[in-house]
């Protein structure tokens, strides 16, 4: 599981893990306790060119559909499979074996650090 | 005009009850209600293979009692209540003059002159105040006593084990004895309570009325001898997921003042044979416009859920009807949903598809409920 601390976020409760200039995302803590029980996941094509904000996924739970957001500009690398085979995973490990997908990106966009994070959802 | 301002959030007797065991709580007509303790999907399993408790104290209970309690009740309802017997419990409609439905109840006989209606708790005002209406011209009286009464469902197979465990609980009638849709009276550590073997869940249970200060040690006594039973308290979440594989409607997605009861498949509740008027009668008698739609039961293949007022196309493409509550279903495994669709298409076997946010997945009409426990 990656160290939260580290990791950067955005406002739609996605978790963003920058290692060269690929980036691993996923949807944090709190916005799979939010979903419920996640039972369908929907991710990007590997090699898809996705857009900062642009919606590039689904995250279904047995109450509620979760829209996954590009948080970066850039080309799909690598989805996980093992999420999309076992949904639940998001809810059991959403900072580890739940992670969703990894980015190549060109340039990185501001995202919000750990504590900013942890502000936006302590409001 | 009437000047509306926010209504403050409504808490249930058992709030701190549910603060402390973790729960998430959602807003359900007002009220602050768990929605789930920890997980949507255990909590569902629970009540299909053990045993949840529910807290519905945000429901309604008005008594309606007097020498004319049953003919005002046959005037109010579309079912003839005066026919229950004294223990009995009865689903009945709260009909409009125009044939639509204000809201869905059951009633409770608990005495020969006095009925126990429990309503929905979005609907409490106008279930209570149609009522009182009907009422007027009979020797009945309605009180509301909702703001006094708790609401706690046991459900699941090993519900019965679960009351079993709690030797306060003193009933007049055993509960082993209590059959589906019947109840009864007792006290529990000398507190009045009305037990009955009711739900919305699809599996046996029992709904347990009590004042709301003695609510939170029933609620614990219960956890508490239950745990042998592997007890769960479940939430709203996994209310509605079993309610709807148990093909039940709920007030504001299959029921509304637009829906006549035969459209909803609910023209057996409606006693057009009893004596007398009853409100909604003619217009029942006239039934809905030629070609009105119908709620039927559909299921589809893969993961992807159909979700309340998704379109429901036919294979041109063309809308033939609207998904009012739609689900991956936890026992079946497979998407279910419930739709108002043309009569055309209504039949079973009927292929269609649901526009699942702009991708048409396969559906096909099937029988309903989708879920049907074992009886003995």
């Amino acid at each position: 599981m990656a160290d939260q601390s580290t990791l950067q976020y955005t406002a739609e409760h996605e978790w963003v893990e920058v290692i060269g200039d690929v980036a691993t995302v996923g949807i944090t803590a709190y916005a799979a306790d939010k979903l419920g029980d996640v039972v369908f996941v929907d991710l990007p094509a590997v090699g898809a060119a996705v857009a900062s904000g642009s919606i590039v996924g689904e995250i279904e739970s047995t109450k509620s559909v979760g829209e996954l957001f590009a948080p970066l500009d850039g080309t799909v690398e690598e989805i996980n499979d093992a999420v999309v085979d076992s949904p639940e995973l998001v809810n059991s490990d959403p900072f580890g074996e739940g992670w969703l997908m990894k980015v190549r990106f060109g340039e990185l966009p501001p995202l919000l650090s750990f504590e900013q994070y942890s502000e936006l959802v302590a409001e | 005009m009437t000047e509306h301002t926010p209504a403050p959030d409504r808490f249930s007797p058992l709030h701190e009850v549910h603060v402390a065991a973790g729960a998430s709580f959602t807003d359900f007509a007002g009220w602050q209600m768990p929605v789930r303790y920890s997980s949507d999907l255990a909590e569902h399993h629970a009540v299909r293979s053990g045993a949840a408790l529910f807290d519905l104290s945000h429901m309604a209970e008005i008594i309606v009692a007097g020498p004319d309690a049953a003919a005002a009740l046959d005037f109010a309802l579309a079912g003839k209540i005066s026919a229950i017997k004294i223990g009995q419990a009865k689903y009945s409609l709260l009909l409009s003059r125009e044939g639509g439905i204000i809201d869905d109840v059951v009633v409770y006989r608990t005495h020969e002159n006095r009925f126990g209606v429990v309503a929905n708790a979005g609907n409490r005002f106008q279930a209570a105040g149609a009522l009182a209406a009907r009422a007027s011209e009979f020797d009945a009286t309605v009180v509301d006593e909702s703001d006094q009464l708790a609401l706690i469902a046991v459900q699941g197979p090993k519900a019965l084990d679960v009351l079993l465990t709690v030797p306060e609980l003193q009933l007049e009638l055993p509960a082993t004895e209590l059959r589906y849709y019947w109840s009864t009276l007792g006290t529990y550590r000398g507190h009045e309570v009305m037990v009955g073997r009711t739900g919305y869940t699809g599996e046996d249970g029992f709904e347990l009325y009590i004042a709301n200060a003695n609510a939170a040690q029933l609620w614990a006594d219960l956890i508490a001898g239950g745990t042998e039973h592997g007890i769960v308290p479940a939430g709203l979440a996994s209310r509605d997921t079993l309610r709807l594989e148990a093909g039940m409607p709920l007030y504001g997605h299959e029921l509304g003042l637009e829906t006549f009861p035969v459209q909803a498949g609910l023209g057996r509740v409606v006693n057009l044979t009893k004596e007398g008027d009853f409100v909604g009668r003619a217009a029942v008698e006239a039934g809905p416009v030629e070609g009105a739609r119908v709620l039927v039961g559909l299921a589809a293949e893969g993961k992807r859920a159909g979700r309340a007022d998704y379109a429901v196309v036919d294979a041109d493409g063309a809308e033939v009807g609207i998904v009012t509550s739609g689900a991956l279903s936890p026992t079946l495994g497979h998407p279910i949903a419930m739709a108002y669709v043309d009569p055309a298409v209504s039949e079973v076997g009927t292929p269609l598809f649901l526009d699942v946010r702009g991708t048409r997945v396969p559906a096909s009409v099937i029988p309903l409920p989708f879920y049907k426990r074992e009886t003995n």
